[in-house]
């Protein structure tokens, strides 16, 4: 049966309190954004630059007081190992490297980290606080002018260590590159499972780094294309439910799905508007499918109605304009309208058809997919059309969705099947930097299709 | 598959029936395969046809080639049966092949059960007893990952509800 999130996705009263740590000399002094180099001579990277050259951390054990905390420490310094890792900006040192000792707190012998070509140092410590609850202290240190540069402790319940080593990596990244991280996240998408004339698909959610995974629908019905609201605990997904193909909204606090909207045709593709009172769908109509707006308190209006298929709208994050897919010129390509549907205009003019327009959080970019006559590939390109880029190509990729912070997709890719059976068909999430590089298979318990990336949790 | 399997059958059935009889005389055979209850499901699949195949990134049921007489001929089949039967009701069921994205395989899917639903009651069939649902590339008949699977895949089934 539905399996209900026992922990809140929300940060709010997970962190019972952060306080700011202050070190011994200087402290705060330096806006991370600023790009070169300070004036005391430390390098404060920027993304394209740690694209070529990641920069090299040292993640000591976060120190425990015995018990539980002392486990803790480890795990605690092993995701934010694994977070930055897998980013591609950051190269943890191996621990066997390291000279240094630290107490988790006290002002570090910079040279002991500097010797091993550290460049930021991440120390922390552990207390328990009674029962369950547990104060996390973590502080980040620039290695070469010897500097704190951040501070923090968080006073949490044991359950929620995974959520405190997420939020100190998003610190660490923002500290460190100037831009929000992304590792206080969680990825929504289809576990798929049995042979593909009889697949079973199933609603799942796990944190980004794939933990935490858990099944929200039993797979009696077909579940496909979540979309995570932007701010509440809410799924917007296309379920089979009934036989009555429909777009849903689930919640992640009952687990309970319900219509969305009334449509005598079949509603699909949805995706919330950034202000969240409304999901942007389509919906079949003898001709194609036409996109509707529909307000989650009721109502619907009919942006489109050109004969054909219109399908798979997205909207800026400014809310003004829409982008989305149609073969109204005679095959699948690209379109940008206004948020009241009008003044719809073209963008994609490359070789092939292109589909499933995302549009970045960032607004500067439109992720899509591309076929052409053998291959499907996952690409970016401005929102006006131009500069257009193919980050990743293969048999079979579609649905890229963006982490809340712009840099990186995440997309799924099958394989083909090598014989009349099925074999050889596989099905499963990969994740790439916008640059194209750092590309990651991302760990599933099944199959997995239709990512869709939640907003850095609050 | 399933066509392929079933009219090897009913051949064996026919010449079996054939053999029977010392005085073989060709006559009408209304129900050739044995055991299939007529208007059943079955009766609709073996001795009519459930399904139509469609052109790749395409939905009118006249198709090009081949598909053209052959879709025509179920199509007409099935209204005729759908007469017959008038206690009938029926599912159209869309289907896309693995080239194509979800979401507007789902689309292009609904396109071509409504398509095979707009033929039958231009025929006459009543559109109260034809309901139509898309399950995009979903519910594939054929496993492989080839042009001769792709094209079984490109499909509407009808199916008694």
């Amino acid at each position: 049966m539905t399996d209900l999130l026992s922990m809140p996705l929300r940060r709010r009263g997970l962190v019972a309190a952060s306080t700011a740590l202050l070190a011994a000399p200087a402290l705060w002094t330096r806006p991370a954004h600023a790009q070169g180099t300070t004036a005391t001579g430390s390098a404060v990277i920027d993304v394209d630059r740690a694209r070529t050259d990641p920069i090299p951390v040292a993640i000591p054990v976060f120190v425990g007081a015995g018990g539980d905390t002392e486990r803790l420490g480890r795990d605690i310094a092993g995701v934010i190992t694994n977070n930055l890792a897998r980013s591609g900006l950051f190269r943890p040192i191996d621990p066997a490297a390291f000279i240094g000792r630290t107490d988790g707190g006290a002002t570090p012998n910079f040279q002991n980290w500097k010797a091993i070509g550290a460049q930021a140092l991440v120390t922390g410590k552990i207390d328990s606080q009674g029962g369950d609850k547990v104060r996390v202290e973590f502080r980040l240190w620039d290695v070469l002018p010897g500097l704190q540069i951040q501070g923090t402790a968080y006073t949490t319940t044991l359950g929620n260590w995974r959520r405190i080593a997420h939020i100190i990596s998003d610190v660490i990244y923002e500290r460190m590159l100037g831009e929000k991280g992304y590792f206080d996240t969680r990825v929504v998408y289809i576990a798929g499972s049995g042979p593909r004339d009889r697949r079973v698909k199933r609603l799942a959610i796990m944190d980004q780094d794939s933990e935490n995974n858990r099944f929200l629908t039993d797979g009696g019905f077909l579940a496909l294309t979540p979309r995570f609201h932007p701010t509440r605990d809410q799924i917007a997904f296309m379920s089979y439910v009934n036989d009555k193909p429909r777009v849903y909204l689930f919640d992640l606090g009952t687990g309970r799905q319900q219509m969305l909207g009334n449509f005598p045709g079949i509603t699909l593709s949805p995706r919330f508007a950034p202000d969240g009172n409304s999901v942007i769908m389509a919906q079949t109509t003898a001709s194609g499918s036409d996109i509707y707006l529909v307000g989650l308190g009721g109502g619907a209006r009919r942006l489109t109605d050109s004969g054909a298929i219109d399908v798979s709208p997205c909207f800026s994050p400014d809310g003004t304009q829409i982008v989305f897919n149609s073969d109204r010129g005679g095959d699948q390509q690209l379109y940008v309208m206004g948020a009241d549907g009008s003044g719809s205009k073209r963008i994609s003019f490359g070789r092939g058809r292109y589909a499933t327009p995302v549009w970045s959080p960032r607004g500067d970019l439109i992720a899509f997919t591309r076929q052409s006559s053998d291959t499907f590939a996952i690409g970016v390109m401005r929102p006006d059309g131009s500069g257009e880029r193919i980050l990743s190509e293969s048999f079979f990729c579609e649905a890229p969705t963006w982490a809340p912070n712009g840099r990186v997709l995440m997309f799924y890719r099958e394989t083909a099947a090598r014989d009349s059976r099925g074999n050889g068909y596989s099905s499963r999430l990969v994740s790439i930097d916008i640059a194209g590089f750092n590309e990651r298979a991302i760990a599933t318990p099944t199959d997995a299709s239709d990512p869709a990336w939640s907003p850095l949790l609050q | 598959m399933n066509i392929q399997i079933l009219g090897a059958f009913a051949a064996v059935a026919l010449l079996a029936a054939c053999s029977s009889s010392e005085t073989a005389k060709p006559e009408p055979v209304a129900n050739p395969v044995k055991g299939i209850v007529p208007g059943s499901q079955e009766d609709l699949v073996a001795n009519v046809g459930d399904r139509i195949f469609f052109d790749f990134d395409k939905a009118t049921v006249k198709g090009t080639g081949a598909k053209t007489a052959a879709n025509m001929t179920t199509l007409d089949k099935q209204a005729a049966w759908l007469a017959q039967w008038k206690q009938n009701n029926v599912q159209i069921a869309g289907n896309a092949d693995e080239r194509g994205t979800s979401e507007y395989n789902i689309a292009l899917a609904a396109k071509r059960a409504t398509a095979s639903r707009d033929y039958l009651v231009a025929k006459g069939v009543a559109a109260t007893r034809i309901s139509t649902i898309s399950y995009g590339k979903d519910r594939p008949v054929a496993l492989g990952s080839n042009e001769e699977a792709w094209a079984q895949n490109r499909n509407a089934i009808t199916s008694v509800r």
